[in-house]
């Protein structure tokens, strides 16, 4: 697909991305936060030629000697780990295995609850009754023992923990789409659509979901964030993925080898990351609640 | 009003005892009950009455738009001499929703989709029923914005570009996109003001000589009704009380709802002459009418029309409707009902 048509398929979907990068733009902090996923974003795309380590390389300083639990210096700028692992190295390439989880749970997990909150909302009765008492089931499902038994059960690989997330976290979506929906399915546009013509499906997708994009956005926003957040705990828990290193994975080897005390870089580092991460994804979403709910907006 | 007149030929539309119940917690409510109409080719049919008489809910059950809540039964509704009841959903959609059947709706601020180009919605409806190009629905665009007197540029505008009036324009234009029998108009100068009111009006009729479809026009100002209409049926309590040709309906009037509704509109020859009103509302319409729905408000209301709903009885060959048991007594009630004192009993 050329640029050109790329574009012209999100103009379809509401707006260009001219336009949202005019949304982010409003808001200082929203703009800021922007740049900071780009970096991070452009930090993961090429992280195999930034990273000048393997993640489980033993190392040696110049001096030849074994560089264990180094703080940080100009050879190994984010320190080292007490197995003379280079942190710098490590917390590079977790940056693509934590984006890449935050992403596609976030997307996945948003594609789900759009579409649940879209079809309860829409046709409402019983097909509302049956999705919304799914959703308050999941409610009551606690994650963890959650993702404990899911990877008991399968094993500590990518896909299950992307797996375990997205089954938790459409529920908010979903409802929040759900409101919405109900909403804009009483404005007489709708009832005029149907007066044209168009079938349930049309509606739903044609005249609805664009009304509904920008609250889609601040929730896709939200589960991004609330994934990595997520995915750092179980990696932190031990639950991650073992073969690929991940922010919350690096937590947990320091978790294991007892050193937090001593190793203040070695903490410090992943989790700045984390939190800078989920914060500049959560100001890019306030710019799109002040789409959603323009009172936000300062006057 | 100069319509050419089709009476031998099959109607457009022809619906016989159409009903609309509504359930509610308190019973069955008949919002609309026996209607009984022929719409011809190329017809204007007016539809008065105050608010809350079913006026809408008559059209929303035409074009299948009622909530869930509401049941339509009818002995017949065939257009062109195909049944409309009878019709799966998906078929009527297709062959009948738009194509043949359009609607202008009560408020067109609210009816177009904010996020889309006013013309890319008229482009979508067009290639919802019609299997034409993109370019080509364009083209068709143009001349139905050049028809309704806007101009071509302004497809490229969003909605809350437009003003009130230019909403209700391209509403019209909307409506007359795939070329309709039949275009089914639910107040469509409400909320307008009065000048944007008559430029609308003079739009609509200089439209009508240029197109072949009939319209059901649907409107609580007697005036509009009366310029536009060829025929006009009046409504109150979910029932047509009387249904003439416009010129019939206004001069010689039979039913004391259209005596009372003749009072309430200013006249231009009697400047200064103070409007009567009809005291009371319109009755509530749960549980079928055991007596004529207007005998509570009725000055000339006898016991016979407390005890029974009268039945529609056709004066003047047929060609005058009239529900009243009293018809006979018109010509005394044409005088006593311009007395102010009349109405207060």
């Amino acid at each position: 697909m050329s640029a050109n048509a790329m574009s012209r398929s999100l103009r379809k979907l509401g707006l260009g991305l001219k336009e949202h990068y005019g949304i982010i733009a409003t808001n200082k902090l929203s703009l800021l936060g922007f740049w900071i996923i780009v970096l991070f974003t452009l930090v993961a795309a090429f992280a195999p030629w930034i990273a000048p380590h393997e993640p489980w390389e033993m190392l040696f300083d110049s001096k030849g000697e074994f560089a264990a639990l180094r703080a940080p210096s100009w050879e190994f700028p984010f320190g080292t780990t007490h197995l003379g692992y280079d942190l710098y190295s490590q917390l590079v390439l977790a940056t693509r295995t934590t984006l890449l989880i935050g992403a596609t749970s976030g997307f996945i997990s948003i594609i789900i609850g759009a579409n649940i909150g879209l079809i309860a909302g829409y046709y409402g009765g019983k097909v509302d009754e049956v999705l919304m008492r799914l959703t308050d089931i999941l409610y009551g499902m606690p994650f963890l023992p959650f993702i404990i038994i899911l990877i008991a059960l399968f094993g500590r690989k990518l896909e299950f923990v992307i797996l375990a997330i997205v089954l938790i976290i459409w529920r908010t979506s979903a409802r929040v789409i759900r409101a919405q929906t109900i909403a804009i399915k009483q404005r007489q546009f709708i009832a005029m659509a149907r007066a044209r013509g168009a079938s349930d499906l049309r509606i739903i997708y044609v005249h609805i979901l664009p009304n509904v994009l920008p609250l889609l956005l601040l929730y896709a926003a939200f589960n991004i964030a609330w994934s990595i957040i997520t995915e750092a705990s179980a990696s932190f828990l031990g639950f991650g993925d073992g073969e690929t290193i991940s922010w919350g994975g690096m937590l947990y080897e320091l978790w294991l080898s007892g050193k937090t005390r001593v190793a203040w870089w070695w903490f410090a580092t992943p989790s700045v990351c984390i939190i800078l991460l989920v914060t500049s994804l959560v100001f890019v979403s306030r710019a799109y609640e002040e789409v959603a709910n323009p009172r936000l907006r300062k006057r | 009003m100069q319509a050419p007149k089709t009476e031998t030929k099959q109607p457009l539309l022809s619906v016989r005892n159409l009903g609309v119940a509504y359930k509610t917690a308190q019973g069955p409510v008949h919002a609309v009950s026996n209607i009984s109409f022929d719409l011809a080719e190329n017809e204007v049919f007016g539809i008065a009455g105050e608010s809350g008489c079913g006026k809408s809910t008559l059209i929303r059950s035409l074009l299948r738009l009622l909530p869930d809540s509401a049941t339509v039964s009818a002995d017949a509704c065939l257009y062109r001499g195909q049944d409309l009841m009878g019709l799966p959903d998906a078929r009527f959609r297709k062959d009948i929703l738009w194509s043949e059947i359009s609607l202008v709706p009560q408020s067109a601020m609210a009816s177009f989709n904010p996020v889309y180009r006013v013309g890319d919605q008229i482009i979508e409806s067009i290639r919802a029923h019609k299997s034409v190009s993109k370019a080509e629905a364009r083209e068709r665009c143009k001349a139905l914005f050049d028809v309704v007197g806007l101009e071509a540029g302004l497809l490229d505008s969003f909605p809350h570009e437009f003003s009130g009036g230019m909403r209700q324009r391209a509403m019209i234009a909307m409506a007359l996109s795939l070329d309709p029998g039949l275009i089914v108009m639910d107040e469509p100068t409400t909320g307008l003001d009065v000048l944007v009111q008559e430029r609308i009006l003079r739009r609509i009729r200089e439209i009508r000589s240029e197109i072949k479809s009939s319209i059901i026009l649907i409107t609580h100002d007697i005036a509009v009704i009366a310029e536009m209409s060829d025929r006009i049926a009046i409504m109150y309590g979910g029932e047509f009380m009387e249904q003439a040709s416009a010129v019939d309906l206004f001069e010689q009037p039979y039913h004391p709802y259209t005596l009372g509704l003749k009072n309430a509109f200013p006249s231009i020859r009697n400047i200064g002459a103070e409007l009567i009103s009809i005291p009371g509302s319109p009755p509530t319409l749960i549980g079928p009418l055991q007596s004529c729905p207007f005998a509570p408000r009725c000055p000339f209301a006898v016991a016979a029309c407390r005890s029974a709903n009268p039945e529609i009885v056709g004066l003047e060959g047929g060609q005058h409707q009239v529900r009243c048991v009293r018809h006979a007594d018109a010509v005394g009630f044409r005088e006593q009902a311009k007395e102010k004192a009349v109405w207060q009993f």
